[in-house]
């Protein structure tokens, strides 16, 4: 299956990108996608402790289960107002 | 164009609109109410010392007006007479611009000071929003609260600033 991917603020400036695809397999969590990521950009690990994730635009805890075609997430401490 | 309650994007904010959205929105009803308490927030050329030349403010939309409609149901548990009114600005904001403007009412001032400064901490809790501050020397992403909105001690906070 297939998930799109978007990062924002200080995670987009690492990856480089703000959206990328990933294929994945059966049962795949938010937390396998974002244990991924920071395999490929080492830097993202520092957000380890600290970031959110949504899935289609809803707040999702890292166990939350992916399906083909979900968006996924992922949001560094906010700084809105 | 009747001006939504809740609204995020790049145009330019006005206290007004916020207020005229509420007014609206009230309908036949507002003759029950007495007070209306509102905030603009303000982009300061200023942050812990750096010099600020102007701010870039990043946010991931949809979940962003989500965020925005919790709030707003919180305040309604919370405070049921209250009603709130919330635009947040997008994009390259200049120094003495308006990043934020927020209207409360209710039929009495305590419950829309309450309301209204509770919005006010909640966006800064829970909605997906960052901004980006440029400053004499460099730029820097500003990262404040790990977004959680079940964290039910974050609300707290907001609920006791709100009463305080």
């Amino acid at each position: 299956m297939r998930v799109t991917v978007r990062l924002f603020a200080r995670l987009r400036d690492i990856a480089g990108t703000s959206e990328l695809a990933r294929d994945l397999a059966p049962g795949a969590t938010i937390g396998t996608v974002w244990r991924q990521l920071a395999g490929e950009f080492p830097a993202l690990a520092d957000y380890e402790r600290s970031i959110s994730s949504a899935v289609n635009a809803d707040y999702a805890r890292m166990d939350h289960v992916l399906r083909d075609g979900d968006e996924v997430a992922f949001l560094p401490p906010v700084s809105g107002g | 164009m009747t001006t939504p309650l809740l609204a995020i994007g790049p145009e330019p904010l006005e206290l007004e609109r916020a207020a005229a959205a509420l007014d609206a929105s009230v309908g036949s009803n507002a003759g029950s109410d007495g007070a209306v308490v509102m905030f603009l927030g303000l982009v300061r050329n200023h942050n812990v010392g750096r010099r600020v030349r102007y701010l870039e403010y990043e946010a991931y939309e949809p979940l962003a007006l989500k965020a925005f409609e919790r709030i707003s149901a919180e305040i309604h548990e919370r405070w049921p007479d209250a009603r709130l009114a919330l635009h947040h600005r997008i994009g390259r904001l200049e120094i003495g611009e308006a990043s934020i403007a927020i209207a409360a009412r209710s039929p009495h001032r305590a419950n829309a000071y309450a309301a209204c400064r509770y919005a006010i901490e909640r966006v800064k809790q829970i909605a997906p929003i960052w901004k980006r501050e440029f400053f004499d020397g460099g730029d820097m992403w500003i990262e404040g609260a790990t977004a959680d909105p079940e964290d039910q001690r974050a609300r707290a906070e907001a609920e006791r600033i709100a009463c305080a």
